[in-house]
């Protein structure tokens, strides 16, 4: 923390001394109030109720008390600096931490009015609930049928040959994939673009029918051309999802989202309409980092 | 002076050559401003210097210990009068063993021929004439060489190709003498595999189901013609290569699963070089627990429930041999599992999949060919296993497929056919080389496949 703090002053007496607010020269750790988020991190009725959340891993604290609402259908961006925790917070959100052994998470975390980390949770139905992509696409290496067809194949969602097509079909139509593919389904995919197989990846994740989607830097791996695809698909998809994307590109976060919430050091800072964010944000942090003071 | 010292001179003199033209490259780069205007490190100056004298004298060295022997043997015997040349080749090694003996103090002069006493003496001379020019010789080369290399510590010369090219050479050198001994057995084993189908026809071997390889000794003697039909031994091998792969495959796959996905780290770290240490115990321990615990305790349990069992059975080895490859396929296998990239995972985690279905969905197939390799690096193992046999599953060459009789394996003949005192040149002696590269090939066959499959598996998921 004090290295972030030193860079954020020894930049302004460097580069813009005269201009700095006063503020900013205080440590960041004085302008974060722990558990307090400006702007308007709570909604009426929300699909994620997240209160007071705590994620360590062993001794450290990674996420220091979020309070956060996500509501029904709306696309919400994290965004925030390297190691700031939006990765982190966003894989509470599927217990996806489950899998590393030292990670706990604290806090209320509610999904529709029940609790995502209740031990008996039943956490293939959370997942089924709640989708994942992933920063690097990470198709199956079977073919392109087999990939789409997985998730609905281990919830059995379909009973017949017939039914499973559809949803395959149906799937990598909404993924915007299915012209491409139509004719080479049996093909691996790994031999796909990467552009296509992240397409792959959210296909196979709207296949299990999932009520949240939760996108962790989906484009980061990709060209600019393949992301506008990817990006274009969000915003179908906003229709029917709710969706939760992590990214390290505020120009995305501004395209696709329609609230922004701004990580700092394992704080949630800000949360605020995407226009209000990015023209005039409540916090200074914020402004420091869409200014591209910091980050 | 004798080669043991003139080594260590050579070492002596290569090191004084590094030294000198170390300091010498110091000091040609003092005036034109340091080591940075040399064309190499004052390392690489030295290293040229060092090889400079050492090889030339090394190789000539060596040439000279090869041939030495030979010229002056060739040289002595010429030298002797006609009435004693030797007519044929077994003449001529035993006058020279007699010269050598008499040159070596071995054997008194007075039961000799005087010429033979004459060519001692002129071999004594011939040798030592021969060692001080070899060593003259040797350590001159050895001061030139590194004289040259002295001169030649120049800044514009560049040492370092030359030290690279060098090193470039000696890697290949001690690579080659890997697979030249690879071949040079091959070449002895198919050698005297072709002098065995000389007595015994290939089809016989290959198709016979009986194995007697006792011959008569003597034309007269009352005896078997010896019966050298491979089946019974390569059923015997089969059978208990497959017992010991039905127990490891399974074992090894399941802990090597449960290892790199269920295991704690600490768990992990305790029971992963534990399980290793399995493929440190010596085959023999294997072998004595195999004999002396397992085999007995089948016998015992098969007549409990009525069954008839000899004492020594392809089970018992095949069981005992199961574990000992358990090692092989679990750690191979733990290594491909780990190789399974970590996004793969939680691809299929996130898709709701629990952990037993994205191991069986995901992980088991995208790592298939790895464990295969090593299923088939274990299965080379298993049918090359000889103690554990030679201990456990009797030398009985039955041709039968009941795991509880006692069967034998080609490795276990080969033993029992090479041991003891045996005349070389009997078509039971030859038998070994010929089940030698029978297995040779099976062994070599399983490996390339192994290697296919593995190398394969590297282009999966990339």
């Amino acid at each position: 923390m004090n290295t972030m703090n030193s860079t954020v002053t020894s930049n302004n007496e460097t580069t813009e001394a005269p201009a700095v607010p006063v503020q900013d020269e205080r440590p960041a750790e004085t302008i974060i109030q722990e558990g307090v988020t400006v702007g308007s991190p709570y909604a009426d009725d929300p699909k994620f109720k997240l209160r007071d959340v705590e994620v360590f891993y062993g001794e450290s604290r990674a996420i220091k008390k979020i309070s956060l609402d996500i509501a029904r259908n709306e696309v919400i961006a994290f965004i925030g600096p390297s190691g700031c925790g939006k990765s982190t917070f966003l894989r509470c959100l599927n217990r996806m931490n489950d899998s590393i052994d030292i990670c706990s998470v604290k806090g209320e975390l509610m999904l529709d009015d029940q609790n995502i980390y209740d031990p008996k949770r039943d956490v293939v139905e959370l997942r089924a609930r709640v989708g994942m992509v992933f920063q690097k696409p990470n198709p199956f290496p079977k073919s392109i049928y087999d990939n789409v067809a997985y998730g609905p194949r281990i919830h059995g969602l379909a009973n017949r040959k017939s039914d499973l097509d559809d949803i395959v079909e149906d799937s990598l139509r909404k993924a915007g994939l299915w012209n491409e593919v139509k004719d080479r389904l049996d093909a691996t995919a790994t031999g796909m673009s990467g552009g296509q197989q992240q397409r792959l990846c959210i296909a196979r994740a709207i296949a299990v029918s999932p009520e949240v989607i939760l996108m962790d830097e989906p484009c980061s791996a990709l060209d600019p051309i393949a992301t506008a695809k990817v990006e274009e698909l969000i915003a179908e998809m906003s229709e029917s999802y709710t969706i939760v994307i992590v990214t390290h590109s505020m120009q995305q976060a501004a395209r696709v989202s329609n609230r922004t919430a701004y990580f700092h050091l394992g704080h949630l800072v800000e949360v605020n309409e995407t226009d209000k964010v990015f023209t005039s944000p409540d916090h200074e942090l914020t402004e420091s980092y869409i200014t591209g003071r910091f980050g | 002076m004798q080669t043991a010292n003139l080594l260590p001179l050579i070492l002596v003199i290569a090191v004084i050559a590094y030294g000198l033209s170390y300091m010498r490259s110091r000091a040609v780069a003092e005036p034109i401003g340091g080591i940075r205007n040399l064309k190499a490190l004052p390392f690489y100056y030295a290293a040229r210097a060092a090889l400079w004298c050492a090889i030339p004298a090394l190789i000539v060295l060596a040439l000279w210990a090869g041939f030495e022997g030979k010229v002056i043997q060739n040289y002595v015997v010429a030298s002797l009068p006609a009435e004693l040349a030797p007519e044929s080749d077994g003449q001529a090694s035993l006058i020279l063993s007699q010269i050598n003996n008499v040159a070596a103090g071995k054997l008194d002069p007075q039961f000799v021929p005087p010429e033979v006493v004459g060519a001692a003496d002129l071999l004594d001379a011939l040798k030592q004439r021969s060692a001080s020019f070899k060593a003259t010789l040797v350590i001159l080369l050895a001061v030139l060489g590194a004289a040259y290399a002295w001169t030649r510590v120049q800044p514009h010369i560049n040492a370092r190709e030359n030290v690279e090219r060098t090193l470039r050479w000696i890697f290949f050198v001690c690579a080659a003498v890997a697979v030249l001994t690879t071949v040079g057995i091959v070449f002895s084993v198919i050698f005297e595999t072709f002098r065995f189908f000389g007595k015994v026809p290939i089809t016989e071997f290959l198709f016979g189901t009986s194995w007697s390889p006792q011959t008569a000794l003597r034309a007269d003697q009352v005896g078997s013609d010896g019966a050298f039909g491979i089946i019974p031994l390569f059923t015997g091998t089969l059978l208990i290569s497959a017992i010991a792969l039905l127990v490891a495959v399974p074992v090894g796959l399941l802990s090597a699963v449960y290892l790199s996905e269920y295991a704690t780290r600490p768990a992990r770290a305790v029971i992963k070089p534990l399980l290793e240490m399995l493929a440190g115990v010596p085959t023999v321990v294997y072998g004595f627990f195999a004999a002396l615990t397992v085999a007995p305790f089948i016998r015992d349990l098969a007549e409990r429930i009525g069954l008839e069992a000899s004492s020594q059975s392809a089970l018992a080895a095949g069981l005992v041999m199961g574990v000992m490859i358990i090692p092989f396929v679990s750690s191979l296998s733990d290594d491909v599992i780990n190789a399974v990239p970590q996004t793969l995972r939680d691809g299929s985690l996130a898709l709701g999949a629990t952990q037993s279905e994205t191991m069986k969905n995901v992980i088991f197939p995208a790592a298939l060919p790895g464990i295969m390799g090593g299923i088939l690096l274990a299965a080379s193992r298993a049918i090359g296993e000889t103690m554990i046999v030679v201990m456990a599953a009797g030398l009985a060459a039955n041709l039968t497929a009941n795991p509880l009789d006692s069967v034998t394996t080609v490795t276990v003949q080969i033993v029992t056919l090479l041991t003891g005192d045996q005349e070389f040149d009997s078509a039971k002696t030859l038998a070994a080389f010929a089940l030698g590269m029978m297995l040779f090939i099976v062994t070599l066959a399983l490996n390339v496949v192994a290697l296919k499959i593995v190398r394969k598996y590297r282009e999966q998921y990339d």
